[in-house]
């Protein structure tokens, strides 16, 4: 890592050069709630005055620049009786710009499951490979808990990451790319006064939360909990709408199907990101539904949020950026329902620690 | 010259319409990109739109629009007979669909209405499957022709045929929508069968439901949530009761 520091100004003129010059997106204002809110996105800009640099979050997260909503995976031509298949992984270079250090940790993790496993997966990589990351830090919003999941620093998984202190950006550039970039731009290496500033809003930021989440033994206390009433009191308020995993950093569960052409000379098999919410995510061929109810599908997502499963050794994937709890108009988020477990649990120990008789 | 390894069989179909405005009809002649391959996949026996031919001998029948004479009736028992395959096309054949509105009033209220004083038999509203077996059902107002086109190709392969169990949410967050609840409107959403690709919420217009309710739906979630965000029971009921597609769950109410 390089670390350099650059004034606002030209850091603006080096974003203009970027975006004008490649494809790219960033933080946009796309319009405001009832409350009069903002909300943003991800969209494509083409100079550095569209990109709301000072946005709170984007609704939805930067996944399907890597994991498209929407995908295929080959095509087959049929010639006579003979058949082929066609396979292209390809991805036009972009730029992301603005990604927090929650949506970068998002990244590694999806890395550590796609690209890190026995079976890589070539579609991700060349979206990933080709993807100019530029992250930036910001003061945690109300509900935001990455701190919990420890991913409010991000140490890797960007080609540069910008950390706000005044007047100038303080880079910390990661990549080749992201070094000759920048030489073309005046900035110069960071002294004392610039190191304590660092360290200043790094722990300003630390201290901005106000949400935590208490996850050591979070898995342990899953798995007690597997049976416990309140995966169906939470259950029965879902609406079974999938809103959650499409918004999700980290969600990356799918479903395959396959599609003759119209013109039948050919075919498609096209991958399209589901949720475990879906009512028919675990029905299998003849119908049979392996998680038939609201509240054992919500288990399987918490457990597949903050237990993790074999694929990616059974670490948490969630990083805390509570797009899930905004996102859910029945009002289920990590934090409640945590909580919850968390309460279910301790009563449980209470319980035990009494005599058998009382109980 | 080699054998194609796969052979398929043109589809007998004939396209019949009821009471309705003929617009999902018209869809099928939509999607001009592939309409030639598409009609390639059709023996079309039947299509007042499109031919003057008329012929009997068909396979497949789709039925258009809800159902209010007794002359509809009689004709839809008789293409029961025929078909092998009946597929309920649109909203109206599937729900009763907007015509279902009808239902509200007194049947003369109506008649009056609208032909001031002429006398003409009409009857209440009803789905197709109020009044025959319905093999296959495509929703929509109008029916999206990318899905008809997904269908019509799965009958002539003999593939299993499914429509998406997901609600419009799932789209609507993939074209990263603002949710309409967001902006204070009262959507359908979340109960609604997807596969409409969220065209209406896209376009900042509410779900109305035209597809009718997706597997399994929460409503007692929903009407949880519609209470919550202060819309009255009236403005709800007014919503699932515009394609009267829902009704099997408006008794969930009050």
């Amino acid at each position: 890592m390089i670390y350099k520091v650059i004034s606002k100004t030209e850091f603006n003129r080096f974003l203009d050069a970027l975006v004008g010059n490649n494809t790219a997106f960033g933080p946009c204002r796309v319009e405001s709630n009832i409350q009069g809110e903002a909300i943003y996105q991800f969209r494509p800009v083409t100079s550095a005055a569209e990109i709301a640099l000072e946005y709170s979050v984007t609704a939805s997260s930067a996944k399907h620049f890597f994991l498209p909503f929407r995908e295929e995976l080959s095509r087959f031509m049929f010639h006579g009786e003979e058949w082929e298949q066609l396979v292209a992984c390809e991805a036009d270079p972009i730029v992301l710009i603005g990604l927090r250090a929650c949506d970068i940790a998002a990244l590694n993790i999806l890395d550590d499951v796609l690209l890190n496993g026995n079976f890589p997966s070539p579609y991700y990589l060349a979206r990933r490979k080709n993807t100019f990351v530029i992250g930036i830090d910001h003061l945690p919003l109300v509900d935001c808990f990455c701190k919990s999941m420890n991913h409010h620093t991000v140490p890797t998984g960007f080609n540069l990451f910008c950390s706000d202190i005044g007047e100038e950006y303080y880079l910390s550039i990661n990549s080749s790319k992201a070094f000759s970039f920048l030489k073309e731009f005046e900035s110069r290496e960071p002294g004392t006064r610039e190191n304590r500033l660092l360290m200043e809003r790094r722990n300003l930021i630390k201290k901005s939360f106000q949400t935590e989440i208490e996850v050591s033994g979070l898995p342990d206390i899953l798995d007690i909990e597997f049976d416990s009433p309140v995966w169906e009191k939470w259950g029965a308020k879902c609406l079974n709408c999938g809103s959650c995993a499409m918004v999700c950093p980290t969600c990356y569960c799918y479903s395959v199907t396959e599609s003759f052409a119209c013109n039948q000379q050919g075919s498609s098999r096209q991958k399209t990101l589901y949720s475990c919410n879906l009512v028919d995510f675990a029905q299998v061929a003849g119908g049979h539904n392996f998680r038939p109810k609201n509240g054992d599908r919500l288990k399987y997502r918490y457990y597949h949020q903050h237990r993790g499963f074999a694929e990616n050794a059974n670490q948490q994937i969630c990083v805390g950026c509570n797009r899930c709890g905004r996102t859910c108009l029945a009002g289920i988020n990590p934090k409640d329902v945590i909580n919850d477990l968390r309460m279910e649990k301790e009563s449980c120990t209470t319980g035990d620690s009494s005599s058998p008789t009382s109980r | 010259m080699k054998q194609t390894l796969y052979t398929f069989e043109k589809l007998k179909i004939a396209s019949f319409d009821f009471t309705c405005c003929e617009g999902c009809q018209l869809q099928l002649t939509n999607r001009e990109s592939s309409l030639p391959d598409f009609l390639e996949l059709l023996d079309i026996r039947t299509f007042r739109e499109i031919s003057d031919e008329h012929h009997q001998d068909y396979d497949i029948a789709l039925i258009e629009g809800s159902i209010s004479r007794s002359d509809e009736v009689e004709r839809l028992r008789a293409i029961r007979k025929q078909a092998k395959v009946v597929i309920a096309f649109g909203t109206c054949a599937c729900f009763g669909g907007i015509n279902s509105l009808k239902n509200r009033f007194p049947p003369e209220v109506c008649s009056n209405e609208v032909y001031s004083g002429m006398a003409v038999e009409t009857l209440p509203v009803r789905k197709v499957s109020d009044i025959v077996t319905v093999d296959l059902s495509i929703p929509g107002c109008p029916v999206t022709k990318e899905e008809v086109e997904r269908i019509m190709v799965r009958l002539v392969t003999g593939s299993q045929i499914a429509l998406p169990s997901y609600p419009v949410c799932v789209e609507c967050k993939q074209q990263l929508n603002t949710c309409l609840f967001e902006l204070g409107e009262l959507c359908l959403g979340p109960i609604t069968r997807g596969g409409c690709n969220a065209v209406c919420t896209t376009g900042k217009t509410p779900c109305l439901g035209c597809r009718g309710a997706t597997e399994e739906i929460n409503m007692a979630a929903f009407l949880e949530l519609v209470r919550h965000r202060k819309f009255s029971p009236e403005e709800c009921r007014e919503k699932l009761g515009f394609y009267n597609a829902f009704e099997a769950f408006l008794g969930h109410e009050t």
